[in-house]
């Protein structure tokens, strides 16, 4: 899922410090899950943008309301049932939220609540990890499903670099190294010899750096 | 010019069992601060961080949780998941630029113990200090 998490409130207050009539708009997809953009964080923002301003002693008037997603056309139509009742969106959603509100309402400011971070899995209660880059050229078939672009540091295709000290990252001490997992994981599944192939130089066209990415499935656009 | 502060307490339904004997006198008789309003809740572990920052909307200048001791909650986590949504309430606090202390957490026996009733003293004491809050 897409990992977010919230903005300064000192940020969010200065987005919003000239609005009258504010609307905290949750999303009900990935960052409810990851617990940053929920119907209950926007609840909790809400509240806070409200106790904010009148510390500053600003009136405005703060309603929270959610969407199914804010990443979907259809969705996003649905805010036609707040007009009039508010002069700016504070999107608790991800940043694809956010420009999904800016493409469909022009004419409307959205300010974004959320720093939107990586894309992970919950590892535990509380704590998130980042598992995938969204390179676009999937490599884990080779890797034995770990996958060394977004979980080393370096981003290493063909083993672990000089610094990997007892399994551990030498960027970060407390993270375990993917290229001893890796290495250990191929072994346990009697695949460590397929990592003598070298891996061909990489072609980062995918990853992004060629501006925005497209994907179009003809099947499915009727 | 004297302050009475508004101070909201959410406490756990075992830790402020004998809060209620005596239709609630026994507490009076013990000089717990009036102006501190109670709300009995079944479990701390129940309290969301809204209700807590829904009380400084609501006027409060102090809010404070009573709950069990981390290592004897009736419902194992309860009062340790109090804990961190309080000092979640602190932080949001701290970036407001508020005094995070507005907000407290106390772990308390089961009962009325006279820690329950020096708490309501000792968070009385320390918002009359701080003054009104600034909502």
């Amino acid at each position: 899922m897409i990992i977010a998490e919230r903005k300064p409130l000192a940020e969010i207050l200065e987005m919003v410090q000239d609005c009258k009539k504010i609307l905290v708009l949750a999303c009900r997809g990935c960052v409810t899950v990851c617990s940053a953009g929920g119907e209950r964080e926007a609840e909790i923002l809400a509240s806070l943008i409200r106790l904010g301003l009148k510390k500053a002693g600003k009136e405005a008037e703060v309603v929270d309301d959610s969407l199914v997603r804010q990443c979907d056309r259809e969705y996003i139509d649905t805010i036609d049932r707040f007009k009039g009742k508010y002069d700016a969106i504070v999107s608790t959603a991800c940043g694809v939220g956010v420009n999904f509100i800016a493409n469909l309402r022009p004419d409307e400011n959205v300010f974004p609540a959320l720093n939107t971070t990586f894309l992970g899995g919950s590892a535990e209660q509380g704590v998130w990890s980042e598992q995938c880059a969204g390179c676009g050229d999937c490599v884990l078939h080779l890797t034995g499903g770990l996958c060394p672009v977004a979980r080393c540091a370096k981003s290493l295709m063909n083993g672990p670099c000089g610094g990997s000290v007892d399994g551990r990252c030498e960027i970060h001490s407390e993270v375990d190294c993917v290229w001893q997992m890796i290495y250990d994981r191929m072994g346990r599944l009697n695949r460590q010899d397929e990592l003598n192939k070298p891996a061909p130089i990489r072609d980062w066209s995918t990853a992004g750096h060629g501006g925005p990415r497209t994907q179009i499935r003809e099947e499915l656009t009727v | 010019m004297s302050f009475t502060p508004d101070i909201r307490l959410f406490s756990c339904h075992y830790t402020s069992q004998q809060s209620c004997a005596d239709a609630g006198k026994e507490l009076q008789g013990l000089d717990f601060p009036e102006n501190i309003k109670m709300t009995r809740v079944p479990c701390t572990g129940k309290l969301e961080i809204i209700t807590l920052l829904n009380a400084f909307e609501d006027g409060a200048d102090g809010v404070y949780v009573v709950g069990c001791p981390t290592d004897g909650c009736h419902n194992i986590k309860g009062s340790e998941r109090a804990a961190k949504r309080v000092q979640a309430v602190r932080d949001a606090l701290a970036e407001l630029d508020v005094e995070p202390d507005r907000a407290r957490m106390y772990h308390l026996p089961r009962g009325l113990h006279p820690e329950f009733v020096q708490a309501g003293k000792e968070m009385n004491e320390q918002i009359s200090k701080m003054g009104a809050g600034p909502f």
